[in-house]
């Protein structure tokens, strides 16, 4: 399962408006962090697939996303639930961080 | 990993970005079968023959060999608040976050190389970008320091250290205490840059493993061996001075190359591997 990529037009139905809870990833091109925390998110949405959506959104061309979301720092991973961020998690952080993030987000 | 843009990196003309070059990296090292765990290794044990490595979610490994390499964190500035900000304003990656401070005014602490480069680099997005440094000259080599001070957005604030960042959910401003006479004053600022150098990251080891006043560890030049049989260090971890990807893929070849004689000195049975495992914390 693949990571889609969410935008400003989208990001109300394909997050706030989601069955599934959603793990949010922003990112940006010129963020090395962020690529290095890229293909953990892939195993993941491969290793969730069906309880969880994993998206992502580029920084660069969803800023009001961005404004919304209060990011200053990224990469960042949001969680959210019913529409609602339940969750955040700031920085580029090994596998089973993320995946202990999750794991809340489903209990 | 940090870095985006490598430029010295041998046979990469154009130069190469970082994660790429890791990239690059962990799949020739697969290609060769190596096998890469992600994860983090909490406890080690490495001082008899057989070394343990403990991970956080990934079980317990057993090695003969061990090679360190940790390489190094940004410094803190020690302040209780400073991990309530990390990412509300408060960040120590230029690259990554001063995107998000377009118009805004912000602040670096530091008075080296980097802190000339973060500061150089913020100024296509900020409205102004204060350098707070606790001495009255930089540290910084002269073209860099040059550079900034010559830089309209930039302004310097010396002899002044971080005595608090101020804000509840994102970062509002410092307060800075003047070194020399103790006066305290607030500067208004959106983000704050920290960049005041790097700390090894030995902790893990530094019980076991011989390390410097400043917590690098100590091994026997010219090769990667440290104190304890069988464990070698590479990289940030060992290096005061030139910390360089190249310098650390060298001294990681070097490690490689100690820890498999190591292993071939010993007296164990022929059919049985003996795996070498890096640890990554």
């Amino acid at each position: 399962m693949s990571i889609t990529p969410v935008t400003d037009a989208t990001f109300v139905s394909e997050v706030l408006e989601s069955e599934l809870p959603v793990v949010v990833d922003i990112w940006a091109a010129w963020c090395g962090p962020c690529k290095a925390i890229a293909p953990i998110l892939e195993h993941l949405a491969a290793e969730y697939a069906g309880r969880v959506k994993i998206v992502k959104i580029d920084a660069d061309a969803n800023p009001e996303t961005v404004t919304t979301a209060g990011v200053t720092s990224i990469p960042t991973l949001s969680f959210y639930r019913d529409g609602e961020r339940v969750d955040m998690l700031i920085g580029a952080h090994p596998k089973p961080s993320i995946a202990a993030k999750i794991d809340g987000l489903l209990a | 990993m940090t870095t985006t843009e490598v430029e010295n990196f041998p046979g990469f003309t154009d130069g190469i970005q970082g994660p790429e070059l890791m990239e690059a990296m962990r799949a020739q090292a697969e290609r060769f079968g190596a096998r890469i765990i992600y994860d983090d290794a909490t406890c080690l044990a490495l001082t008899e023959s057989t070394k343990v490595i403990e991970t956080s979610s990934s079980g317990t490994f057993q090695a003969r060999a061990v090679i360190l390499a940790m390489g190094s964190a940004y410094r803190k500035l020690g302040l209780p608040e400073e991990a309530r900000l990390s990412g509300h304003g408060l960040s120590w990656c230029a690259t990554c976050d001063g995107f998000f401070f377009r118009d805004r005014e912000i602040a670096v602490i530091g008075g080296g190389d980097s802190a000339m480069e973060e500061a150089l680099f913020l100024t296509r997005f900020a409205a102004k970008v204060t350098l707070v440094h606790r001495r009255g000259e930089f540290r910084a080599s002269r073209i860099m320091a040059e550079r900034a001070l010559a830089d309209p957005k930039i302004d310097v604030v010396w002899n002044s250290e971080v005595a608090a960042i101020l804000g509840e959910a994102n970062v509002t401003g410092l307060r800075l205490r003047d070194t020399v006479t103790g006066t305290e004053r607030v500067l208004d600022v959106a983000g704050t840059f920290v960049a005041i150098g790097h700390d090894p990251r030995s902790e893990l080891v530094a019980d076991q493993v011989s390390t410097d006043a400043e917590g690098y560890v100590i091994v026997a030049h010219p090769t990667t061996r440290t104190n304890v049989a069988g464990v070698f260090a590479a990289g940030d971890l060992v290096d005061h001075n030139y910390r360089q990807a190249i310098t650390a893929a060298g001294t990681g070849c070097a490690s490689a190359l100690d820890a498999q004689h190591y292993l071939s000195t010993l007296d164990l049975p022929t059919q049985i591997e003996s795996p070498t495992l890096e640890v990554s914390a």
